[in-house]
This record gives C-alpha cells, sequence and structure tokens, in this order.
C-alpha cells in the first residue's frame, strides 16, 4: 500500500470506520434509545462524504494494483447512492420510530451496505466485485428481516437470503470461469486477453453466468421472483432503501464489468443485456396492472424501470452509459418521494399500503395529491417531467446504437405500464368516497416528497447540470 | 416585444402554479378568486397574443423567434409562421370563453380552473415550438389535464373515457418518438425549420423481407400518422372521441373539439408534409379514401345517435375528414382550405357544445329524446342553435362553408371519385344537423321538465356573441385568413413538389 493508493478508498474507510464505532458506542451506551441519534449522524455522515466525493477529486486513480478504480464514473454513481441512502434514512426514522422499531443497528447496517456499493461501483477486479457486492448483499438480508417479529418480514428476508445467495454463487461460477479462462481476474487483464471483437467460449459462459448473478441484483426478468415478495414483506423503510441505493450501485457495476472487463466482446454482451431488458420492461409493465398493494406495484415498478436503465446499457455505447446514469439518478429520486408518500400513509394508526386506500386522497391532501400525481405521471415517462427525459436518453442511445426495435417495443412497454400509474391518479383524484387516508407526515417525508415533485418538473430547465457529470462518468468508462 | 411567445405560453402556467400553490380553502370566496384569476389570465393572454396578429409579415418566414440553449443537446426554440399563427390566435381567443363558460362550475372549482390554464398554455406550445423535443413535451404534456378534466368532472362512465383517452393517444405519440429519436440521428438536430429542409432518404428498403417504397421516410411518415391520426382522430382510429366527448364536461368538450383535434392537423401540416414530401406523396391515395370514407361513414353514424354530444362528435370527425383531404391534395386550395376548416371548425364546434352545455345545465341530460319544441320557451338559444347547425352544414356565409368548397375543390383537382365520395358528405351533414335540430327545438312542447325551462342568460349569449360574430366575418372575408397563411402555404407548396420525384411533380402540377 502507497500514499498514492489509500486516498482511493478513504470515503469507504472512513464510513466503515465511522459504522463500526457508531456500533461499539451505542452498544456500550444506550443502546436503541440512541437509535435517533445514531441515524441523524448516519445521514450526516452520508451527506458529508457525498459532498467530499462529488466537490473533491477529479482525474483516474487505479489503486492497490488495479483492485480499485476511483474515477468520474465511480464518483457518480457513488454520490447518487450516497444521497439516496442518505433520504431514504432521513424519512424513514419517522416511521420506525412510529412503530417501535427504531433499533440504532438499522441505520448502522445500511451505512455498511453503502461501503459494499461504493466498493461495487469502483471495482477494477472480479475479487473487489465479490467483496463490496457480499457486503452489500449481507447487510441487506439482514434489512429484510429486521422486523424480527413479523413473519411475512422474516419470510422475505429468507426468500432473499436464499435467492440471493444462490446468484451469488452463479456469479463467483462465472467469475471463476472467466479467471480459468483469461488468466487473471483483473478487469484491465481480462480485457487485453479477449481479441477479434468476441470472447472464447470459456469466458463467454463466464460473461453470461455474471450477468445472471448481476441481474439478480437488478431484480431484472426472468431472475425478479424475490422482488414483490421482499418489498411487500419488509418493513417500508427498508423497500424504500431497496429500490433505490442498491440498484443504483448494481446497474453500475454492470457498466463497470461489461466495460471494463468485457469491452472488448461488445456484441457478445449486448445481446443478453438487450433481452433482459425487454424482458424486464415487458414483465414490470404488465406483472404490475393487477397489483392491489403500492409497495407490490413499486416492486414491478421498479423491474420496468432496471429494464429501461438496461435498454441504455446494451446500446454498448458511452452515449449509452451516460443515458443509464442519468436514468438511475432519476429513478433514484422519483422512488425516494413515492416512498416518502407510501411511509406517511396510515388509516386508523395502522400503516396502509393497498391502493384503494387512496380513495379521493386529492380532497383532503391537495397539495401531497398534486407532489405524487407528479411523481406518477414522472414514472409512467410522460413529459415534461423528468422521467420523460430519462426514457428520452435511454431510447436515444438504443436508436443510436442501430437498435431502434428495442425502442419500439420500449415505448410500447411504457405505454401498457402507463396504465398503473394512472390508476393511482384515478384513484387520488377520482375515487369514491370512503375511508379516510391519513397521511401524518414528517418533516423529513414531507420535504422529499414535495421536493422530488419540484426536482420532477424543475429539473427539465437544465437537469440540474447532472448531464455533464454523466458524460464525463461514461466517457471513462467507455474509452 | 421581446420574448412574446414565451410570456403567453408560460403565462397561463405561471398563473395555474399560483392558483395551485398561494389559493387556499374550498369556501365561495376562494372559488370566486380562482375563477376570476383564470378570466383575467387568459383574457391577458388573448390581449398579449394580439400583436402576433398584427405585426406579423406573411411574407416572412418564422417569426417572434426565439433560441435557447436546453438539454441534452436540445433547443429551446420557439416562433410563429403563416400556418401556426392562427392557431395560437384561436386558442387564445377560445379560452376566455371557455372559462366563462365554466362559471357555474362548483365542484373542485379551484383545480378545475388549474387544469384549463394548464392546458392553455400547453396547447399554445404545440404550436409554437421551433424543436421536435419541446414540441413533443407540450404536445404529450396536454394529456395529463385532459385526463384529470374528464376524469374528475366528466359524467358517468368517465374513469373508462378518461383511461382511454390517455392510452389511445399516448400509444399513438409514442410511436412519434421514437421517429423522432430517429430524424434527430438522421440529422443531427432537432430544429423544426432545419429538418424541414433536411431530405430523409426515401431510397426502397428492405426490413425483415418486406419491401418498404419511401424507404426510411415512409417508416417515419406512418409513425408520425399513428400520433396525428389518432389526435385528429382519423377513421378508423377515431373511437376514443366520442367516449371523451360524452363524458368530458362542456368546458372540455369545448377544448378538445375546437382546439386539441386541430394538433393532429397541424402536425401533418408541420411535419409529415415539410419533411416526409417522398412518402406523403406515395400515401396520398391511402389519406384520401381514409378520409373520404370517415366523412361518409362518420356522418352516417352521427344519424343514427341518440345522445346530442356524441352525434356532434361524429360530426367532428367527419369534419376533420375534409381537413385531411385538404391538406394531402398538394395544392394551394386544399391546403388553404384545410387550415381554414380547422379554424372554422374551432369556433363552429366549440359553440355547438356550447349549445348543448346550455340545455345540459338545466335538464342534466344530453339524450336528444328528452328535449323537443325548445323554441316555444328559447327562442334566443333556437336561434343561435339554428345559426351554428347551419354554420356546421356548411351554408354559405359562413365560415364552414369556406373550409369544405375550398378542400373539396383541392381535392376535386387530384381525384375526383374522392371528391365526390366526400362531397356526399355534405349532403349528410345537413340531414344529421338538421334533424338533430328539429327534434331538439321544433314539436310541440309537450315534455313535463320543459315547462319551465328558461332561455339563455346574458352571460350565455354574450359568450356566444364573439363566436357568431367570427363565424360570420370568416364566412363573407375569408381573405382575412388566407392572406396570412397563402405565403405560407405557397412555400410549403413548392418545397413538396420540389422535392418529389421529376414526373410526379409534373404531373402534379398539371393538375393545378
Amino acid at each position: 500500500m502507497t500514499s498514492v493508493d489509500f486516498p482511493a478508498v478513504l470515503p469507504e474507510v472512513v464510513l466503515a470506520l465511522y459504522a463500526m464505532v457508531a456500533l461499539m458506542v451505542a452498544v456500550y451506551t444506550g443502546k436503541d434509545r440512541m437509535a435517533g441519534l445514531v441515524t441523524w449522524a448516519t445521514v450526516a455522515v452520508l451527506l458529508a462524504i457525498a459532498a467530499w466525493i462529488g466537490l473533491s477529486g477529479s482525474g483516474d486513480v487505479s489503486a492497490f494494483g488495479g483492485l480499485i478504480q476511483s474515477d468520474a464514473f465511480s464518483r457518480f454513481a457513488k454520490v447518487t447512492v450516497l444521497l439516496g441512502g442518505a433520504s431514504v434514512l432521513a424519512m424513514g426514522y419517522g416511521w420506525l420510530k412510529r412503530h417501535n422499531i427504531n433499533r440504532f443497528e438499522y441505520p448502522l447496517l445500511v451505512a455498511l451496505s453503502i461501503v459494499g456499493m461504493m466498493v461495487m461501483v469502483s471495482a477494477g477486479d472480479l475479487m473487489t466485485l465479490y467483496m463490496g457486492l457480499e457486503l452489500q448483499s449481507l447487510a441487506l438480508y439482514v434489512l429484510a428481516s429486521f422486523r424480527r417479529d413479523s413473519v411475512i418480514s422474516t419470510e422475505a428476508g429468507l426468500k432473499y437470503f436464499v435467492l440471493g445467495s444462490l446468484s451469488s454463487g452463479i456469479l463467483l461460477y462465472g467469475a471463476s470461469l472467466v479467471y480459468g479462462f483469461a488468466g487473471t481476474t483483473n478487469f484491465a487483464g481480462i480485457l487485453s486477453t479477449i481479441e477479434g471483437g468476441h470472447a472464447t467460449v470459456g469466458v463467454l459462459f463466464g460473461i453470461v453466468f455474471i450477468l445472471v448473478g448481476l441481474g439478480f441484483k437488478v431484480s431484472a426478468v426472468p431472475f425478479h421472483m424475490w422482488t414483490p415478495d421482499v418489498y411487500e414483506g419488509s418493513p417500508t423503510p427498508v423497500t424504500a432503501f431497496f429500490a433505490t441505493a442498491p440498484k443504483v450501485a448494481a446497474m453500475a457495476l454492470i457498466a463497470r464489468v461489461t466495460n471494463d472487463a468485457f469491452g472488448n466482446a461488445r456484441a457478445d454482451w449486448t445481446q443478453v443485456i438487450a433481452f433482459l431488458s425487454v424482458l424486464s420492461m415487458f414483465l414490470g409493465a404488465v406483472g404490475g396492472i393487477a397489483q392491489r398493494d403500492l409497495k407490490r406495484l413499486m416492486a414491478y415498478s421498479s423491474i420496468s424501470h432496471m429494464g429501461f436503465a438496461m435498454l441504455g446499457l446494451a446500446a454498448g455505447t458511452a452515449e449509452g452509459v451516460q443515458s443509464m446514469l442519468i436514468y438511475m439518478a432519476i429513478y433514484v429520486t422519483m422512488n425516494v418521494g413515492t416512498f416518502a408518500f407510501i411511509l406517511a400513509m396510515e388509516r386508523d394508526g395502522k400503516p396502509v399500503s393497498d391502493i384503494p386506500s387512496l380513495n379521493l386522497y386529492a380532497k383532503s391532501e391537495p397539495l401531497k395529491a398534486l407532489a405524487v400525481l407528479i411523481l406518477m405521471f414522472s414514472l409512467a415517462g410522460v413529459p415534461p417531467m423528468l422521467g420523460f427525459f430519462a426514457k428520452f436518453a435511454v431510447l436515444k442511445a438504443a436508436v443510436d446504437a442501430q437498435m431502434g426495435w428495442l425502442a419500439v417495443l420500449g415505448v410500447i412497454a411504457s405505454v401498457i405500464g402507463a396504465f398503473y400509474y394512472l390508476r393511482i391518479v384515478y384513484y387520488m383524484y377520482f375515487g369514491q368516497e370512503g375511508a379516510v387516508l391519513t397521511t401524518r407526515m414528517t418533516a423529513s417525508q414531507w420535504l422529499m416528497l414535495v421536493a422530488s415533485a419540484a426536482v420532477m418538473v424543475l429539473g427539465v430547465i437544465n437537469l440540474f447540470g447532472i448531464e455533464g457529470a454523466a458524460t464525463a462518468a461514461a466517457d471513462v468508462l467507455v474509452r | 416585444m421581446a420574448h412574446l411567445l414565451s410570456i403567453i405560453t408560460f403565462l397561463p402556467l405561471v398563473a395555474a402554479a399560483v392558483l395551485a400553490l398561494f389559493l387556499r380553502g374550498d369556501s365561495p370566496a376562494a372559488q370566486r378568486n380562482a375563477k376570476w384569476l383564470a378570466l383575467l389570465v387568459t383574457l391577458a393572454t388573448f390581449v398579449l397574443s394580439i400583436p402576433l396578429l398584427t405585426e406579423f409579415d406573411p411574407a416572412k418566414g418564422f417569426q417572434f423567434v426565439e433560441e435557447a440553449e436546453w438539454i441534452m443537446g436540445l433547443r429551446y426554440k420557439m416562433g410563429v409562421d403563416g400556418i401556426s399563427v392562427l392557431f395560437v390566435l384561436l386558442t387564445t381567443f377560445l379560452m376566455p370563453l371557455v372559462i366563462w363558460s365554466a362559471w357555474g362550475a362548483e365542484k373542485r372549482v379551484k383545480e378545475y380552473m388549474i387544469a384549463f390554464l394548464v392546458l392553455e398554455g400547453l396547447m399554445i406550445g404545440v404550436f409554437t415550438a421551433l424543436d421536435l423535443m419541446l414540441f413533443y413535451l407540450f404536445f404529450e404534456a396536454g394529456l395529463i389535464p385532459m385526463f384529470l378534466i374528464i376524469g374528475i368532472w366528466g359524467g358517468k362512465d368517465r374513469i373508462y373515457a378518461s383511461f382511454k383517452f390517455f392510452l389511445y393517444t399516448f400509444l399513438g405519440s409514442v410511436l412519434m418518438l421514437v421517429a423522432m429519436i430517429v430524424m434527430y440521428r438522421d440529422a443531427g438536430t432537432t430544429d423544426i425549420p432545419t429538418l424541414m429542409t433536411h431530405t430523409f432518404a426515401s431510397e426502397t428498403i428492405s426490413l425483415w423481407g418486406f419491401r418498404i417504397v419511401g424507404g426510411v421516410q415512409t417508416l417515419l411518415w406512418f409513425a408520425f400518422f399513428a400520433s396525428f391520426a389518432v389526435k385528429l382522430p382519423m377513421w378508423p382510429v377515431h373511437t376514443w372521441l366520442p367516449d371523451a366527448h360524452v363524458q368530458a364536461p362542456t368546458a372540455g368538450s369545448v377544448v378538445l373539439a375546437a382546439i386539441l383535434l386541430k394538433m393532429g392537423g397541424y402536425g401533418f401540416l408541420r411535419f409529415s408534409l415539410p419533411m416526409f414530401p417522398v412518402a406523403s406523396d406515395l400515401l396520398q391515395p391511402l389519406m384520401f379514401w381514409l378520409s373520404a370514407i370517415a366523412v361518409v361513414y362518420t356522418s352516417l353514424v352521427a344519424l343514427a345517435q341518440s345522445d346530442m354530444k356524441k352525434l356532434i362528435a361524429y360530426s367532428s370527425v367527419a369534419h376533420m375528414g375534409y381537413v385531411t383531404l385538404g391538406i394531402f391534395s398538394f395544392n394551394q386550395q386544399g391546403l388553404d382550405g384545410a387550415i381554414f376548416q380547422m379554424l372554422s371548425h374551432g369556433f363552429i364546434s366549440g359553440a355547438l357544445f356550447l349549445c348543448v352545455g346550455v340545455i345540459y345545465d338545466r335538464m342534466h341530460t344530453r339524450e336528444i329524446d328528452a328535449y323537443g319544441g325548445l323554441v316555444n320557451r328559447m327562442p334566443a338559444y333556437a336561434l343561435i342553435f339554428m345559426f351554428f347547425t347551419m354554420a356546421n352544414v356548411g351554408l354559405p356565409g359562413t365560415s364552414g362553408f369556406v373550409g369544405e368548397f375550398l378542400t373539396l375543390m383541392g381535392a376535386f383537382q387530384v381525384d375526383t371519385w374522392v371528391a365526390l365520395v366526400a362531397t356526399t358528405g355534405v349532403i349528410l351533414s345537413a340531414a344529421y344537423a338538421l334533424w338533430l335540430y328539429r327534434r331538439i327545438t321544433f314539436g310541440a312542447l309537450v315534455k313535463e321538465g320543459l315547462k319551465s325551462i328558461s332561455d339563455m342568460t346574458t352571460r350565455e349569449k354574450a359568450i356566444f356573441a364573439p363566436l357568431v360574430a367570427m363565424t360570420l366575418l370568416l364566412g363573407v372575408y375569408p381573405s382575412l385568413v388566407t392572406d396570412i397563411t397563402g405565403p405560407a402555404v405557397a412555400q410549403l407548396n413548392e418545397h413538396v413538389k420540389a422535392a418529389l420525384p421529376q414526373t410526379d411533380a409534373a404531373a402534379a402540377t398539371a393538375t393545378h
């Protein structure tokens, strides 16, 4: 380890150390009475690190003999992950407190999984890839079954664990195949062994297995089966977390490994990703139609959105990667807003998440309903909301890469998917009189909901400048 | 004034935001404030838009142009030419009347006004946008307020109608989105004036074993067709319109018929014709026959309706058939006539839906059979309804005549048979419109409920007055419109002719 290597991982080290120190302090002092303090401290640390990464550094550093790549791409993904994680923590606290499960471990598990994600997005080697992925996943398995006394939450955790380990195994098998046939685990090394535009059969099998493993993490069809159950079963703040940061990290990891390690065999993996993308877009769109539970609906919605993000990756160009990053940043913002609302949904003091309970919500809470309306149309990809520009970016990348047919399938899927978002608007605005839904929001929930809706509208002006950052990030990856 | 187009586009949107964020409560006072603000803003927008007409120079191309950098390589560009300027004025002219006609609304008034203000801004944006994506943005965003207007304030089956409206038109336009991206890739810009001079490949290509004559142009043309044909709407993709009209509240129907439908026709003029001339020429017979079938078929369907709004909705589809007939005749009369027909239909169909609204407000039914003999109790209403029925039929002296005559003349020069079939629509329209009028106003006043019906109030009369004036004015002095549209149309026409392969161009000029 040299002095050049160390700064590249300093943010991860700081966050990991913070998590461990906070864990010890909380255990030996107030335990769960410290939950509030730990939560807000974690939010502050995450925000500080996001600002640190976002404002500092430019240029690429390849540290520890290529194990870690700290570059514009990883910075973009890390900032998105950190901001997403911080928002979810801030708005979830009120919910956990109300339902008496505000354990101090919760924010720290989130922090540890974020450390994993940060390692994932800057992986430069199959080893780091796996390390980061497992660190993230282990924390997430615990989070899914975080509500220990609830059968459904335990079930969700178990399902997630069993399927998640299976996928990790598949991924590891793929990694070993690649190692066996390429002779190295280093991305740059693998890249140099692939010649003539196509991978050898052994490496090809390795690529497919790795993509299967990663496809599970982003809940791409046909590896999506766990998603609705885990989303529904987990406590809502955890669901909100699942829907945001891990998706960005896993999607960025797919971009990283496909371009950095297998960039010379584009034609091989773009097909696989295009296939996953089309299936995800359609299954997500069709599967959501009959859902009555908002959390399950958001599961299908995220499946569909992952399909769209992969549409950008399937293009296999720098523009494609850029569009994927923009897509994910907008996706995270929309989901934070939507989950801020779901967290606040209550009837008679009990949390509810069934869609019909939204009946005529707009009458009692016009402003919040308007914010949800904006988010729903944004999720559906209707202009002028930002969700449209996310779709526009990936569609353009696909068309520019001569994949017009993918773009046509994509827009058809988006029309099918529009139905269920409209259904939510329909319940809120045109429904019948019924039991009243209350949404007493904490300040942070209100802020997240209104701010994300405002971002969806005002972002039309200049996308808040993320376009340039995403372009720089994509240029690092695709040379 | 600098940035005039941006101001009139965003003024209603800003007003809507102010209403949404700052006006609290649902008290009668708050409702009144919402209505007055909406009315004043739409009036101010109209006043501000008048310089568009007075300072417009028909001889020049795009005017009042504004340009700025935007995101993702797109540009924020606004401007109007002879084709679009009158649509902007139609919108700003009609919106205060629409708001005023909704004066009696009681249900969620604030939201109602917000929806209409947003809709106005977006509609103006559609006609002024000079960037493909900016156009698409306004074009699509208009679905949101209309979805809410039908869904919240509509009739019994409003939910079915609103979903059908949204998904039908959304599916049409997403295909256009893909086509726009392809054009962006091909031409390297989304600037509409530049794209209008860009030549898209028209060599025959083979796709999955199909031979596609006209190549890329044909494919792009069909993608745009999917969007505009649904929006206009053309037979056979018109089925969403009667549902939407019947369920929409009166003011919603007026906006839908008078302005939203025109976006389809405007789209054909702005995109399909100048950008894909070869494909347009190639598919001219298709458009002609679809239009002719639309005119005859929907007129016959209108005859069989028992619901007033549905009848007028079908009559709208028939009248839009003349528009496509005129647009695809590629000659001065046809194109001028198509624009004229759209403007005139904006006044006439808007007024007809208002007429239905007047008696619907009193009786709360749209069934034709529920009325009869209204002339005895409502002489003023009978007179105004008669005037617009005649205008709808195309009586000389009203604007309806000029539009139909010009489009049919344009079509006649290209294909006599199509013109013959389409002309029967004129007779059929007289049949259904006069029959509707007879059943509602004439005969003995026997229905119990009608015996105490009151005639139009001063407010209602005042709403109709500008519409009557415009219909008459354009009917007796059509040059008001054609002087403005003429040069732009001539230029468009020349451009299309020049882009066609030589033999076609010769044949087309021979019929001129």
